[in-house]
C-alpha cells in the first residue's frame, strides 16, 4: 500500500513515468505497424550491430594494449575488424540518417528521437576521428599534426590536444564511447517508446484531405 | 501541419499490424554484420603504416633535419612562429576581430630552442665538439644565442641547407648543437628523448610532432601518400583503404575559394577557423533539421516516402 509521502518519492515518479510511456509491450513488442515493410528500416538495426561490433573489437584491442596490433598477426586482425566494422557503422548510419529525413521521421512528436540520432552522428564522427589519432602510426601522426590547426584556429586547442596521444586514447576509449552509448540508449528507447513513424498520408482519410 | 495530424501521427498505431521478432532481428544483424567485418578483415586488414622516427628523418634526409634544427634554435621554424597554445611569438588566426586561441592563451607551452634542441642533447654523452658547444651556448646570454642562430639560419638558407657551403661567419657553437643533434637523431636517441623531456612517464607527443612538421620530410611524405588537406587528404587514408569518408564535407570547403589561398584575406588566411565555423553551424542545423524551415517540408515535396511505403500505400488505396 502506498501513502501520500511515497507518492512524492523521485522513485515512484521515474517508475509511473517509465511504466506509462515504455511499458515492457512496447519495449519488446512481437508486432509492427504493418506499414515498416522496407529494407529501409534494416539500416537502423544494422547500425546497431555495427556498433556491436565496434565496442566488442574495441574491448579486445584495450585489454591487449594500444601497440599490439603492430606486433601481432592476431592483434592486427582485431585491428581490421574494429576497423571494418566502423566503416559499416558509418555507411548504414548515413543511409538510415538520410531514410528517416526523406520520411520526415520527427512527425508526431518524435523531434528528440530525430535530434537524439543526429546527435549520436555527430558525435561518432568525434569519436572516430579520436580513432584515427590513437593508431599510432604514420597516419595518425599526419592527421594530428594537420587536425591541431583546425581546432587551434577557434580555441579548442587549448584544451583538447589532438597531439597528446594520452589524452586522445583516453577520450576514445572511456569518454565518448560512454556518450555515444548514452545517447544511443536514449535513441533506441525514445523509438520504442513513440514507436516508428506511420506513413505521411497515413491520416488523410481520417482527416478529410487529399493525399 | 494541424494538431489533429500530429496527435493521430503521435498516438499508438491501431492500424493492420504484423509480427516482428526484435531479439531474432537483432541477433541475426550481430551475425552478419560479424561475418562480413571478418571477411573483409581477412581478407584486406586494415591500413598500419609505419610511424615516422626522428631516426628515419635524420638517416634519410640530414640536410633537411639538420636545416630543421638550426630553425628551431633560430626561432624561424613554423612551430617558433605559432602562437597560442604553443607560445606567444605571433596572434595566430582569426574571426574577423576574434583571435580565440591568443585569447585562451599559452595552455601548451613549447620552447623550441630548449625543448627541441638543448635538453635533449643534454640527456646523453656528448663528443667534445658538442659538449663545449652546448657549454657555451648554456653560458651565453640571449642576445648572443639569436645572432648566432639567425646567422647560421640565414647562411644556410643561402646555400640551399648545403651544409658544406656555409661560408665562415659568426655563427658561434650553433653549427655543432646542430651537428650533435643529427647524430643524436641517426642513433635513434632523440625520439625518446623529445618525449620524456627528462621525465619517466610520458603520453603526450606534440612535442614529437610539432618538430616532426617543421621539416619537409614529413611533409613531402604525406604528400606522396596523398594525405595533404588540398587533396581532400582529411578524408584520405594511407594505402588503398577507405578513410574517414565522413569528413567529406569538413573537407570539402578546404578545395573550393576562398579557402583553397591562404594568401587571400580575410578567408582564405584563415580558412581552419572559418571551416571550423561553418562545420560547427552545419552540424547544429543536422540536429534541428526538422525545425528549419524549407528543409523541413521537402520530404513532403519531394515524395521519396511514397518509394518506402510503396506497399501500404497500394493496400490502403492512398
Amino acid at each position: 500500500m502506498s501513502t501520500s509521502t511515497e507518492k512524492e518519492m523521485w522513485v515512484s515518479k521515474l517508475r509511473k513515468g517509465w511504466q506509462k510511456n515504455l511499458p515492457i509491450e512496447k519495449l519488446l513488442p512481437d508486432t509492427q505497424p504493418a506499414y515498416v515493410a522496407s529494407w529501409i528500416y534494416l539500416f537502423g538495426v544494422a547500425t546497431l550491430a555495427s556498433l556491436g561490433m565496434i565496442i566488442a573489437t574495441g574491448l579486445w584491442l584495450s585489454f591487449e594494449g594500444a601497440q599490439w596490433y603492430h606486433t601481432s598477426n592476431v592483434g592486427h586482425f582485431a585491428n581490421s575488424m574494429h576497423f571494418w566494422s566502423v566503416q559499416f557503422f558509418f555507411v548504414f548510419m548515413v543511409v538510415h540518417l538520410w531514410g528517416k529525413f526523406w520520411m520526415a521521421a520527427w512527425r508526431g512528436r518524435r523531434m528528440l528521437t530525430w535530434i537524439t540520432g543526429a546527435f549520436a552522428f555527430v558525435g561518432s564522427i568525434a569519436t572516430a576521428f579520436t580513432g584515427y589519432l590513437v593508431q599510432s602510426n604514420f597516419d595518425s601522426q599526419w592527421i594530428s599534426y594537420e587536425a591541431k590547426d583546425g581546432f587551434n584556429s577557434v580555441g579548442i586547442g587549448s584544451r583538447f590536444t589532438v597531439t597528446n596521444f594520452g589524452q586522445m586514447l583516453l577520450l576514445h576509449v572511456a569518454f565518448l564511447p560512454v556518450i555515444i552509448g548514452l545517447i544511443t540508449l536514449v535513441h533506441v528507447l525514445l523509438v520504442r517508446a513513440k514507436g516508428v513513424v506511420p506513413p505521411i498520408d497515413a491520416f488523410n482519410k481520417e482527416l478529410g484531405e487529399r493525399k | 501541419m494541424s494538431d489533429r495530424r500530429a496527435e493521430l501521427e503521435a498516438a499508438h498505431w491501431g492500424g493492420r499490424t504484423r509480427r516482428y521478432d526484435l531479439i531474432k532481428e537483432g541477433v541475426v544483424a550481430v551475425v552478419i554484420i560479424a561475418i562480413l567485418v571478418g571477411a573483409l578483415a581477412t581478407l584486406f586488414g586494415s591500413p598500419d603504416e609505419k610511424q615516422v622516427t626522428f631516426k628515419e628523418w635524420a638517416v634519410a634526409a640530414p640536410a633537411d633535419f639538420y636545416a630543421t634544427s638550426v630553425q628551431e634554435l633560430a626561432g624561424s621554424s613554423g612551430t617558433a612562429g605559432y602562437g597560442a597554445p604553443y607560445n606567444k611569438a605571433s596572434d595566430g588566426i582569426n574571426l574577423g576581430p576574434l583571435y580565440l586561441a591568443k585569447l585562451l592563451g599559452v595552455t601548451h607551452p613549447v620552447d623550441t630552442v630548449n625543448d627541441f634542441v638543448i635538453t635533449p642533447l643534454t640527456t646523453v654523452s656528448n663528443a667534445a665538439p658538442v659538449a663545449d658547444a652546448l657549454k657555451t651556448w648554456q653560458a651565453s646570454d640571449a642576445k648572443s644565442k639569436a645572432t648566432w642562430a639567425t646567422n647560421y639560419d640565414n647562411a644556410l638558407t643561402k646555400v640551399n641547407q648545403d651544409q658544406a657551403k656555409v661560408p665562415a661567419g659568426n655563427y658561434g657553437p650553433v653549427p655543432e648543437l646542430a651537428a650533435g643533434l643529427l647524430t643524436m637523431a641517426q642513433a635513434g636517441s632523440l625520439d625518446g628523448a623529445l618525449l620524456s623531456q627528462g621525465n619517466y612517464f610520458q603520453t603526450d607527443n606534440t612535442k614529437q610532432t610539432l618538430f616532426l612538421g617543421d621539416g619537409t620530410y614529413f611533409n613531402d611524405k604525406s604528400t606522396a601518400s596523398n594525405l595533404q588537406g588540398s587533396t581532400w587528404g582529411m578524408m584520405n587514408e594511407t594505402g588503398r583503404y577507405p578513410g574517414q569518408a565522413w569528413l567529406w564535407l569538413y573537407s570539402f570547403w578546404y578545395q573550393i575559394p576562398p579557402f583553397n589561398n591562404g594568401d587571400s584575406h580575410p578567408f582564405g588566411a584563415n580558412a581552419d577557423a572559418w571551416i571550423m565555423v561553418i562545420m560547427g553551424v552545419l552540424s547544429f542545423s543536422l540536429i534541428l533539421m526538422p525545425m528549419i524551415p524549407i528543409v523541413n517540408r521537402l520530404p513532403y515535396k519531394i515524395k521519396i516516402h511514397r518509394l518506402v511505403w510503396k506497399n501500404y500505400y497500394q493496400e490502403e488505396n492512398l
